[in-house]
């Protein structure tokens, strides 16, 4: 079901992990291109620091730079995230609807044992 | 470590909650992520004992997840190793995954506390601090539409 080796999305994870990233992430959601200049401004932290960030980033797959001339602009790179939700949502699906129908099949079987008590 | 964590309040006494969860008859009521049959189950429900449950769902895929129960406290606690197979061999590369439940008497019948653990060594703490349904949700559903 999942179309990404384990060793990627290892990395898809580790890179959203830091709020800073997922920041970056999030901008450039909003954004369609961003220069890193301008990504790097509303954080507190050194333009070198920013660029570390992106580094992990791209080795993740989650964006893209190009270089026009002097600017550096940013791009996000939408399939690894997507597959890396897919596969987490796998186990959410499966363990949610199981829960709901062992729900349903415990108070089932509470009715019956509270039926039998009565009888009793 | 990665960990999904849902919370179900049932109503009916944790004794019948845990068979529910425990014996062949039980799991081929509920077992699987859609309404597709359970086809096999085999609980030996001891601690170093198996389980097997294999399910096909409604697209035609069949799935078998088996692994060993490492805790057994009917009726308040359950923990069990946890690895998809396919045809005997492990679907999914990578570690044994944890499945650890908690079962918790309250007024109205049983609060069930399910906890799927080791799944990943690094989507955990994303899943701590942002929730399952949180950020990351919103960036989902804009790649979704894309």
């Amino acid at each position: 079901m999942v179309k990404l080796p384990e060793s990627d999305l290892d990395r898809v994870f580790a890179a959203l992990v830091d709020p800073t990233r997922r920041a970056i992430l999030a901008r450039l959601e909003r954004e369609d291109s961003v220069s890193v200049t301008e990504l790097a401004r509303p954080f507190a932290i050194k333009l070198p620091a920013v660029m570390k960030h992106l580094d992990v980033l791209s080795d993740a797959g989650l964006i893209a730079r190009s270089k026009t001339g002097r600017t550096v602009a940013v791009r996000l790179v939408p399939a690894p995230m997507e597959e890396a939700m897919n596969w987490l949502r796998r186990y959410e699906r499966f363990w949610s609807a199981s829960l709901d129908r062992l729900t349903a099949y415990a108070e089932a079987e509470e009715r019956v044992a509270v039926a039998r008590e009565n009888d009793a | 470590m990665t960990s999904l964590t849902i919370v179900r309040r049932i109503a009916a006494r944790p004794s019948i909650v845990f068979d529910a969860l425990t014996t062949p008859e039980g799991i081929a009521c509920w077992w699987g992520p859609d309404d597709g049959p359970v086809l096999l189950a085999e609980t030996d429900l001891r601690v170093g004992g198996r389980f097997k449950v294999r399910f096909r769902m409604l697209d035609g895929s069949e799935h078998e997840s088996s692994g060993e129960y490492l805790e057994v406290d009917r009726p308040v606690r359950l923990a069990m190793s946890w690895r998809w197979t396919g045809g005997g061999e492990p679907e999914e590369a990578g570690e044994e995954s944890r499945v650890e439940i908690d079962l918790r008497p309250i007024e109205t019948g049983t609060e069930l506390t399910f906890t799927h653990a080791r799944l990943k060594s690094e989507a955990s703490r994303i899943s701590h601090e942002e929730g399952w349904n949180g950020a990351l949700d919103k960036l989902v559903r804009h790649f979704t539409v894309i």
